[in-house]
C-alpha cells in the first residue's frame, strides 16, 4: 500500500458515503424526474469539481505569470486536462439525463449550449498548447489563454443561464437547490459527494503533474 | 352406521395435513436483501465495485509514481 496524502483519503471516504448514501438514501417524490433526481450526487458534482479544477488552472496560470516558474504552468496544464474530463463527463450524463426528463439528449438549453461552448474553448487551449514548441513561449501563451478563458466560461454557464428561461432547475429567475429541487437531506449527500468528486480531481491532477516532472527530469538529462 | 370409506377418506386428509401446512408456507424466509427494492442493491454493488477498481488503479499508479520519484529523487 503505497503512502497516500491525507485528503485522498478524505475523497475515497467521501465517494464511497456519496454513493451508498445516493442510491439508497431518502429522496423527495417528484414527478417527472422520480429516482432519477438522485443523478443530482453525479452529474452536478462533474460540474462543481470542473469549475474548481479549472480555477486552480487560473490560480497557477497567475502564479506562472508572475514567477516565470515552469512548475505553474505544469500544475496549470494538469488541472485543465482533468478540468476537461469532467466537463466532458458533466455534459454526457447530463444528456443522458435530459433524454429521460426534457424527453431529449440535446434541447439547445442555454446551460447545454454554454457549456459545450465553454469545452470547445478549453480544447482550443489543448490545440494552443500543441501548436507551440517553445517551452516559455507555450507557458506564458498558455497561462494568458486560460485566465481569458475561465473569464468567459464562468459567465457563460453560470451567469447567463440564469437571464433566460432555462430547463435546469435555478434559471429563469428562480433559486438554485431551493425547496424545488433539494432538501436538507439530499444536501447531506450532495455536498460530500461535490467535495469527494473535487479532490478525487485533484489526485488526477496531481498524477498528472507527477508524470510531467519526471518526464521534465528525463528530459533535462 | 359411518362407512369404512369415510375413515379411509378422513386418514388420508389428516395424512396429507402437513403437506398442507407446508404448501401454505410458499414465502420461506431466505437472504433476499439483493432482491428487494427492484434489486437496487445490486445496482449499487456494482457501482461500489467500479469505484473500487477505479481507486485500486490509482493506488497502483501512485505505487510506480513514488518508485519513480525515489530512484529519480524527485521532490513532490
Amino acid at each position: 500500500m503505497p503512502k497516500i496524502s491525507w485528503w485522498k483519503w478524505v475523497s475515497i471516504l467521501l465517494l464511497i458515503y456519496a454513493v451508498v448514501l445516493g442510491f439508497l438514501g431518502p429522496i423527495p417524490r417528484l414527478h417527472i424526474v422520480n429516482e432519477s433526481i438522485r443523478n443530482t450526487y453525479f452529474h452536478v458534482p462533474m460540474w462543481f469539481g470542473m469549475i474548481f479544477l479549472l480555477g486552480a488552472s487560473v490560480w497557477n496560470s497567475i502564479q506562472y505569470l508572475r514567477h516565470s516558474r515552469l512548475e505553474y504552468d505544469m500544475l496549470s496544464h494538469a488541472y485543465v486536462q482533468v478540468g476537461i474530463l469532467f466537463g466532458a463527463l458533466g455534459l454526457v450524463t447530463g444528456m443522458l439525463w435530459a433524454n429521460y426528463t426534457w424527453g431529449a439528449p440535446w434541447s439547445n438549453d442555454p446551460k447545454q449550449t454554454a457549456s459545450a461552448i465553454g469545452l470547445l474553448i478549453y480544447f482550443g487551449y489543448l490545440v494552443l498548447r500543441g501548436s507551440l514548441n517553445s517551452e516559455k513561449e507555450r507557458a506564458k501563451v498558455s497561462a494568458v489563454y486560460s485566465i481569458f478563458a475561465f473569464a468567459i466560461f464562468i459567465p457563460l454557464i453560470w451567469v447567463l443561464p440564469r437571464f433566460t428561461d432555462s430547463l435546469h432547475p435555478g434559471n429563469g429567475g428562480n433559486p438554485a437547490f431551493g425547496k424545488y429541487d433539494m432538501d436538507n437531506q439530499m444536501r447531506m449527500v450532495f455536498y460530500p459527494a461535490v467535495i469527494g468528486w473535487t479532490l478525487m480531481g485533484f489526485w488526477f491532477g496531481n498524477l498528472i503533474v507527477r508524470i510531467s516532472r519526471l518526464q521534465n527530469k528525463f528530459s533535462a538529462l | 352406521m359411518i362407512s369404512r370409506s369415510f375413515f379411509r377418506a378422513i386418514a388420508l386428509l389428516v395424512n396429507m395435513l402437513p403437506f398442507a401446512v407446508f404448501a401454505q408456507d410458499s414465502n420461506p424466509e431466505m437472504a433476499d436483501t439483493m432482491r428487494s427494492n427492484g434489486k437496487i442493491y445490486v445496482v449499487l454493488a456494482c457501482v461500489l465495485m467500479v469505484l473500487a477498481g477505479l481507486i485500486a488503479f490509482l493506488f497502483v499508479v501512485e505505487k510506480r509514481l513514488s518508485k519513480l520519484e525515489k530512484e529519480n529523487q524527485v521532490i513532490k
